[in-house]
C-alpha cells in the first residue's frame, strides 16, 4: 500500500513540530527516518498513522485520504509501534498480542481460531513464543518492545509505522527485528537512531527542525557533509572489507 | 505473593463459569432476603415467590409475605443493582483513565450526583425518581467534567504528558471535587430545604437501603442492564485502552467518542443509584480489583465477574448493615466503606511498590 504526506504542518502550542513535510513511500518499500532528538519524527510518525491530525496538508493511503476514513478501518491497514507504550494490568504476552487483532473483531464478530494462529505467528517472528504466558510486568524492556512489535503484526498491517523500535533490544534482536521488518512485503516506515542501521532502508528520509530536509537512496543522503550539517558530528564513510558495504565511523562532534 | 494471588484461574475454567452466575445471584437475592431481624425460612421466600411470580396460592402468613415480597426482596434487588453499576463504572472508569484508583466516589461523580439530587428535591422540581435521576445525572457530568478538567491542569503544570497520567492528580482533583460538591449540597440543604427535608436528606445522602421499594427496582433493573450492556458491547474497545488512548487510537478505536460515550453512559447508572440509595463509597474501587486477581484484566471476563461481585458484595453489606448492631440499621455506606478504605490502602501501597 502507498503512504504519502502532502505539505503536512502540525504544532503544538504554537510550537511547529513538523512543518511541510512531503513524503511517498512506495508499495513494499521500508523507509528510514532519521534526526536528531526533537527532529520531529516521532510527531511525523504520528500523524501519518492518524493519532494527531495536522494543522495543513494531508496524509493518503493509496490515493483515500486518512482523514476520511473511519478509524478503525485504518487500522486494518496502519499499524504503529509507539516508543513508549506501558500498562499496569496483569497481562499475559499473548494477551497482548491479541490486542492487535481488535479492528477486525467486533461485539457480534468473536475470536476465531485464525486469529489465534496470527497471534502465534506474530510471536514467533519476534522470537518470544516461549515466552508467551509470562505476565507483562516480567518482561525486560526489549523483551516489552518485541512485544509491542508483534502485537502490530498481528494486526496484519499493509502499512507498518515503527518509532525506534530497536531502542531498547540488544544487538541480537535489533539486527533480527531490522532483517525481519525488511523482509516483511508491507509498506514499511521506521525511525532510528543507529545511522548504519538506516543504511539497510530502501530510502532514507532526514528530519530536521520538523522539515524533512533530503531523502532518497541511503548513500546518497547520508554524506560527510549531511551528517557534519544535521547530525553536527564528524564522520568517514568506508568500506567494509568483509562484504564490501559502507560503514560510517563517527569520530567527534562538532 | 502477588503472583500467586493473581494467577488467572479462568486458565483452567474458561468462561464456563459464566453459567454458575445467574445461580450465585438468585442464592444470594435470597439469602439477602432470608437473613434479617426476623430470619425467615428459605421455603416461605420460595412460596412467596411462587404465589408472586407464577400465580401460584400457596398459603403464607400476610405479615410474612409483606415483609418478604414488599420490603426485603425489593430492597435486595436495588442492592444487587446499585452494587453492579457502581462496580462497573469503577471498571470503566479505571479501564478509560489507565487508574487504578479511578472510582465514581473518590472521582466526585457520586458527589455531583448527590448535589443535582438534592438541589432537584428541594428545589420542588417534582419529587419522582425519575426528575431526582436527571437532577442526579447533570450533577455526576458536572462533577466529572470539573475533577477531570482540574486533573488535566494539574498534570500539564508538572509535565505530566500523555501516556499513563499521574494517578495522584486525579485523586487530588476527585478530593477537592467532592469537597466542592459535599459543600454545595450541605449549602443548598441549609438554605432551603425544612428540618423535616433535611433530616431525611441527611440519611438517604450517607447511603440507605430503608425507604427502598419495588417503584425504585423498576428503574434501578433497567439501569443496571443498561450499563452491564454497554460495557460487554465495549469490552475491547475497554481491552484496547491497556496500553494507553493512543494505542486504543491506531487499533482502531474511535477514542473520543468512545470514551465520551462510555462515560456518560456510567455517569447516567452512577446517578440513578445515587437517587435511589444515596452515595456508597468503594463499591466500584474494591470490586474491580478484587475480580482482577480472580479473572484477569480481560474484559470479556471481568466485566461479567465485576457485576456479579458487585451485586452479591452489596447484598451482603446491607445483610450486614441490617444485623451488625440489633435494632439498629446503619447506613451501608458505613459498612462499604469500613471494607473499602483498607482495601483502598492495600492498592496505594501495592502501587507503590510496582
Amino acid at each position: 500500500m502507498q503512504l504519502s504526506a502532502e505539505q503536512l504542518t502540525w504544532a503544538v502550542h504554537g510550537t511547529p513540530l513538523v512543518v511541510d513535510v512531503n513524503l511517498t513511500v512506495e508499495p513494499g518499500q521500508t523507509f528510514g527516518l532519521v534526526g536528531p532528538n526533537g527532529s520531529g519524527k516521532t510527531s511525523l510518525l504520528r500523524l501519518l498513522a492518524g493519532l494527531n491530525k495536522p494543522k495543513t496538508g494531508l496524509v493518503r493511503i493509496d490515493n483515500q485520504p486518512l482523514h476520511a476514513l473511519k478509524q478503525r478501518t485504518i487500522a486494518q491497514s496502519i499499524a504503529l509501534v509507539e516508543q513508549q507504550a506501558d500498562t499496569t494490568d496483569r497481562i499475559t504476552v499473548r494477551q497482548v498480542v491479541a490486542l492487535g487483532r481488535t479492528p477486525f473483531l467486533s461485539a457480534l464478530r468473536a475470536w476465531s481460531i485464525e486469529d489465534d494462529a496470527i497471534v502465534v505467528k506474530a510471536l514467533i517472528d519476534v522470537d518470544m513464543a516461549h515466552m508467551a504466558d509470562r505476565l507483562w510486568h516480567t518482561l525486560s524492556g526489549g523483551e516489552r518492545q518485541r512485544v509491542h512489535i508483534a502485537r502490530a503484526l498481528a494486526q496484519q498491517p499493509k502499512i507498518l509505522l515503527l518509532d525506534e523500535p530497536t531502542n531498547h533490544l540488544d544487538i541480537r534482536h535489533q539486527l533480527s527485528i531490522l532483517k525481519l521488518v525488511r523482509q516483511l512485503p508491507i509498506t514499511v516506515i521506521i525511525s532510528l537512531h543507529d545511522l548504519n542501521q538506516a543504511m539497510e532502508c530502501d530510502r532514507i528520509g532526514v528530519m530536521d527542525s520538523g522539515r524533512l530536509i533530503d531523502s532518497g537512496p541511503p548513500h546518497d543522503v547520508l554524506t560527510a557533509s549531511r551528517l557534519q550539517q544535521t547530525f553536527g558530528v564528524h564522520a568517514h564513510v568506508i568500506d567494509d572489507p568483509v562484504d564490501g558495504k559502507q560503514v560510517m565511523r563517527f569520530r567527534n562532534a562538532v | 505473593m502477588s503472583i500467586a494471588l493473581s494467577r488467572p484461574i479462568t486458565k483452567r475454567f474458561g468462561l464456563r463459569w459464566l453459567w454458575v452466575t445467574p445461580l450465585v445471584l438468585v442464592a444470594a437475592l435470597i439469602a439477602g432476603t432470608a437473613i434479617g431481624e426476623t430470619s425467615i425460612p428459605v421455603d416461605t421466600i420460595l412460596k412467596v415467590l411462587a404465589n408472586q411470580l407464577l400465580g401460584a396460592d400457596y398459603p403464607v402468613d400476610r405479615i410474612d409475605e409483606g415483609i418478604i415480597w414488599n420490603y426485603r426482596l425489593s430492597r435486595a434487588v436495588v442492592a444487587a443493582c446499585c452494587g453492579t453499576s457502581l462496580a462497573l463504572a469503577g471498571v470503566v472508569l479505571q479501564a478509560l483513565l489507565r487508574n487504578p484508583l479511578a472510582d465514581p466516589y473518590l472521582m466526585g461523580i457520586s458527589a455531583g450526583a448527590s448535589t443535582g439530587a438534592v438541589a432537584v428535591a428541594v428545589a420542588g422540581l417534582g419529587a419522582g425518581m425519575l426528575s431526582l435521576s436527571l437532577g442526579a445525572f447533570a450533577g455526576a457530568l458536572l462533577a466529572f467534567g470539573i475533577v477531570v478538567m482540574l486533573a488535566h491542569a494539574a498534570n500539564s503544570g508538572v509535565g505530566g504528558g500523555r501516556g499513563v497520567q499521574a494517578a495522584g492528580a486525579i485523586i487530588l482533583a476527585g478530593i477537592a471535587g467532592s469537597q466542592l460538591f459535599n459543600a454545595l449540597t450541605a449549602f443548598i440543604i441549609t438554605k432551603s430545604a425544612s428540618a423535616e427535608q433535611a433530616r431525611g436528606i441527611m440519611f438517604w445522602l450517607m447511603g440507605n437501603l430503608s425507604g427502598v421499594r419495588w417503584a425504585d427496582a423498576t428503574l434501578a433493573v433497567p439501569a443496571a442492564l443498561f450499563g452491564l450492556v454497554v460495557c460487554l458491547w465495549h469490552r475491547r474497545s475497554l481491552d484496547a485502552f491497556t496500553f494507553g488512548a493512543d494505542s486504543a487510537a491506531s487499533m482502531g478505536i474511535a477514542v473520543r467518542p468512545v470514551r465520551g460515550m462510555l462515560i456518560i453512559a456510567m455517569a447516567l447508572v452512577t446517578a440513578v443509584m445515587v437517587s435511589i440509595v444515596g452515595a456508597i463509597g468503594f463499591v466500584g474501587l474494591v470490586i474491580p480489583h478484587a475480580m482482577r486477581f480472580i479473572v484477569g484484566s480481560q474484559h470479556t471476563r471481568l466485566i461479567p465477574a465485576t457485576a456479579l461481585a458487585g451485586a452479591v458484595f452489596l447484598i451482603g453489606s446491607d445483610i450486614l448493615s441490617r444485623t451488625l448492631v440489633s435494632g439498629q440499621v446503619l447506613p451501608i455506606g458505613v459498612i462499604t466503606s469500613l471494607i473499602g478504605a483498607p482495601a483502598f490502602a492495600l492498592i496505594l501501597v501495592r502501587g507503590k511498590r510496582h
